[in-house]
């Protein structure tokens, strides 16, 4: 059984169908491309699969659960996490804390405890840092640990959110434009960190990306909206060569 | 008979506070800012018409126009010298520096006139007017209240979509960096917003006054929560919105003062509008705005 | 493990600051150097502190802005009150009794926190700020019509006056509308109020450091972002909300076992903006700068008689420049250009209204 299906996905704004009859399949550990020009409806894709939008028609089923509808809480929980195009940083918190909010529901205790700082306390909390600082470390950020997230440098704070995402344990993880804003050399690294992520934690990726080396480099699997619509799916080689996603990056109908 | 007394006392009142949403409304749409200095610009207002005509025994018709000239400046000044360096700053920052406004409009008012109430004589000269024999009697604050502020309404709606100045607001509170990309003075357009709601405060004062006759520092202070809640119970940044929601609270407290209970009349507005904002969590007349993720 | 320590290290100080603040007024207070109006403010200072402290967990800490704090102070003072009134005879354990009392004045406004968060948290921003003030002005406004009256056939309760209770020869009015609650037993003590002012700050700073504090402010940072990771946010702002309140009540608690009559007109929108103050001027989000703001701030008006005409004007110039000092966008960019780093102090969460 595939991870994640999606059938029939569509949402309309008003009267504006902004995505229609999407169909997705991800794999368990898979890598997936989710491209196509400004406004082709992609990260309203992102969005009704992590629960921010509720899509007008259309089913997604993580590993054989409905999740249609579900709050974006939820849908974490149950094993699908992000990050945002535009950065979206606990901008007061440390990088520490970041990555801990985003071990809220791995590392567990109440908040009697939180308040009484019970022994248990003392013993999760230790946890939490120890699994925080590891994730960290796979994204180069454990020097900055004790920094406000607000502080990192763009490239860096791309990481740490992709690093609390991660730190959710998530089936499934969506990135919607982790190169953005990056050059080419932190761009490769980028690619370097997300197979790691994708070998050391299992976790099957679906990024948007407009950056078309770093896409055809990484995915293996790549699907092409247009207008709202699936325009081509299939791997990097067929994509490339589909003469309708070139006719759409090309604007030429 | 009764309830209709009630609830031309109502309208009058609303009307009050239909004026007075019309300022922070306004504010709000163009600076996205809650001013609540304004309801204490008020209480200048009415402190002035007082001075003008009390002691300096001039014309009502004319202490009224001297007071909205010194509200206009006041507001101008207020909203140069206190809101202005903060454009951009995040909005409880804003809030709170309008509180701090407020505070100093009391306070500056208690050193000048002290806190011994004053009582203020009536701008209105009109007899009452006698109907069904005598048994709906309905004063001429009452009717000049509501005459006036049908008018300075309909001036309003006409103002801001019929004229440039009018549009340029509107504009500037759709968006304020097109507005300036189409050359629009954002800072004039939004002192102009402030000088009119200021104006408009003068007039409420002077009306408020009339109907309430009993001048403090603190005059202000309910009837401007009261005007505050009224605009957002319309839904905030939106005119009509204001007339709407100043008219309806004040024909609900009169009534629920009447008829409930004078005590926990100004409970009752306010539970109202509870239940407005849990029904229609941007108001009556208020836009949803969406968050873009 | 430096960090922890150095958090530690930051609450100990503040914790110190507290207890020499009480060791040098105590030692005052025993050796009778204090003056009486000074000596008066100690119970009041140390509810304001709490009062402080409590409101900047739900506008520093959630980020949420509320204008009827004081609201919650008035439902814990009357509900300690009451029951003090109530169980003088049956409770003459006095440390006793004024536990239970803030207990149950905690516990009363906790509960009004959950029912009136359910509503107010689902609104945002400023419509959120209007609620709380609305709430407030109802909560006074209720209990300003409250008449309670006991006999030796239970209460009577009534909405109108103290006849309309129909109390007999025995009976006794024990909340008589505006005119509150009188003749509390005055079971406040400074060490009372101390050992609050202890309790809140273990109580809140704990929670800072915590799992729960921490999935608190990333609500207040990037609620959306706070959801994509999982965390309830309806559930943590209802904790940080109530309990606030709770602390809240809590004051008033002890802010009624010190005055007579207790009166529902004193908690008003303009204590609930007094303490915002505080808030604000101590800085949004620094515990540390809430007790000293709120302590300062109340025993100011006291060391300035001859002054007190203009201690609002200066209150109010004060408010108005250090936020325009704090917050400018021009101001701030120039700051970190001369001194080149993120400027400290009063900064305004982003997440508030």
């Amino acid at each position: 059984m595939a991870l994640l299906e999606v059938s029939n996905l569509g949402i309309a704004f008003g009267g504006l169908q902004a995505v229609d009859k999407v169909d997705l399949t991800i794999e368990k550990g898979g890598l997936y491309g989710l491209i196509g020009p400004n406004g082709a409806g992609k990260t309203t894709v992102f969005n009704m699969l992590t629960g921010v939008y509720r899509p007008t028609e259309g089913d997604i089923i993580l590993d054989g659960v409905n999740i249609t509808g579900k709050s974006p809480a939820s849908i974490n929980k149950a094993g699908i996490a992000r990050t945002f195009q535009n950065i979206r940083l606990f901008s007061d918190l440390t990088v520490l804390d970041n990555v801990k909010v985003g071990l809220h529901n791995q590392v567990r205790y109440s908040t009697v405890t939180s308040i009484l700082h019970l022994p248990a306390y003392f013993e999760k909390e230790r946890e939490m840092r120890g699994r925080a600082m590891a994730l960290l470390k796979i994204f180069g950020l454990e020097e900055e640990a004790k920094q406000m997230a607000s502080n990192l440098p763009y490239g860096k704070q791309r990481k740490l959110e992709i690093a609390r995402a991660l730190a959710t344990n998530p089936k499934l993880l969506l990135l919607d434009e982790p190169a953005a804003g990056m050059n080419p050399s932190e761009t490769e690294e980028l690619m370097e960190t997300v197979r790691f992520v994708r070998e050391k934690f299992g976790t099957a990726i679906l990024l948007i990306e407009h950056d078309m080396s770093f896409v055809m480099g990484l995915c293996e699997y790549i699907t092409v909206l247009n207008y709202g619509r699936i325009l081509a799916q299939g791997d990097p080689e067929t994509v490339r060569n589909d003469p309708k996603v070139i006719a759409a990056y090309l604007g030429g109908e | 008979m009764e309830f209709l007394s009630y609830l031309v006392n109502g309208l009058s009142l609303g009307s009050v506070y239909a004026i007075i949403a019309l300022g922070y409304t306004m504010v709000y749409g163009i600076a996205k800012m809650l001013n609540f200095a304004h309801g204490d610009v008020i209480m200048v207002g009415g402190y002035i018409v007082f001075v003008f005509m009390n002691q300096l025994g001039v014309s009502a018709i004319a202490s009224v126009a001297a007071a909205m000239v010194v509200c206009t400046v006041l507001g101008v000044a207020i909203e140069r010298v206190a809101y202005l360096p903060l454009r951009g700053a995040p909005s409880l920052a804003v809030l709170i520096t309008a509180i701090g406004v407020s505070y100093f409009l009391q306070n500056m008012a208690l050193l000048i006139w002290g806190s011994t109430p004053m009582s203020f004589s009536s701008i209105v000269s009109m007899e009452p007017l006698q109907l069904a024999g005598g048994r709906l009697v309905i004063t001429g604050e009452a009717l000049v209240t509501i005459g006036v502020s049908v008018v300075i309404m309909a001036a309003l709606t006409l103002f801001i979509n019929r004229t440039r100045l009018g549009r340029a607001m509107l504009a500037v509170s759709e968006d304020k960096g097109a507005a300036q990309l189409m050359g629009i003075n954002v800072n004039a357009t939004i002192s102009l917003t402030f000088a009119i709601g200021s104006a408009l405060a003068a007039v409420a004062g002077a009306l408020l006054c009339s109907s309430y006759p009993i001048l403090q520092p603190t005059t202000g202070a309910m009837p401007g929560i009261k005007a505050f809640v009224a605009a957002v119970f319309g839904g905030i940044g939106s005119v009509p919105g204001a007339m709407v929601g100043g008219v309806l609270l004040g024909i609900i407290e009169i009534l629920s003062k009447a008829y409930i209970s004078t005590q926990l009349a100004d409970a009752i507005v306010f539970a109202v509008l509870i239940v407005v904002l849990l029904v229609k969590p941007t108001g009556l007349l208020g836009k949803k705005i969406n968050e873009k993720v | 493990m430096k960090s922890l320590s150095r958090t530690t290290r930051k609450n100990l100080v503040t914790y110190a600051i507290v207890v020499v603040a009480f060791a040098v007024l105590q030692t005052m207070v025993l050796t009778g150097t204090i003056s009486n109006s000074l000596r008066g403010q100690l119970i009041p200072i140390c509810a304001y502190v709490i009062m402080a402290v409590s409101l900047n967990l739900t506008v520093g800490i959630l980020g949420e802005l509320s204008l009827g704090h004081a609201g919650f102070m008035s439902l814990g003072a009357f509900a300690g009150a009451l029951f003090t009134k109530c169980m003088e005879t049956a409770i003459p354990v006095t440390w006793l009794r004024f536990l239970l009392a803030l207990a149950i004045g905690a516990a009363v406004a906790g509960m009004a926190g959950v029912l009136i968060g359910i509503p107010v948290l689902r609104l945002r921003g400023d419509y959120l700020a209007i609620v709380t003030l609305a709430f407030g002005e109802i909560i006074k406004n209720l209990l300003n019509a409250v008449y309670l009256g006991r006999d030796s056939r239970g209460f009577h309760f009534s909405m109108k006056d103290t006849i309309a209770l129909g109390l007999e020869e025995d009976g006794e009015v024990l909340i008589k509308g505006a005119q509150g609650i009188t003749g509390t037993s005055k079971d406040a003590t400074f060490v009372w109020g101390f050992l609050l002012v202890m309790f809140t700050l273990f109580v809140v700073l704990n929670l800072v450091h915590s799992r729960t504090g921490r999935a608190i402010m990333s609500i207040r940072d990037n609620r959306i972002a706070a959801e994509s990771v999982g965390i309830n946010v309806t559930k943590y702002k209802m904790i940080a909300f109530a309990l606030s309140a709770a602390l809240a009540g809590m004051a008033g608690v002890l802010y009624a076992h010190n005055i007579s009559p207790l009166t529902a007109s004193k908690f008003d929108y303009n204590t609930s903006i007094l303490i915002l103050v505080f808030v604000v001027l101590g800085g949004i989000g620094s515990i540390r700068g809430s007790i000293i703001a709120a302590a300062l701030l109340t025993v100011l008006p006291e060391m300035l008689r001859g002054f007190d005409d203009y201690r609002m004007l200066v209150y109010a110039i004060v408010l108005i420049a250090m936020m325009i000092f704090n917050q400018s966008p021009k101001l701030v960019a120039w700051r970190e250009r001369t001194f080149g780093r993120r400027a400290k102090g009063a900064k305004v969460r982003k997440g508030g209204a």
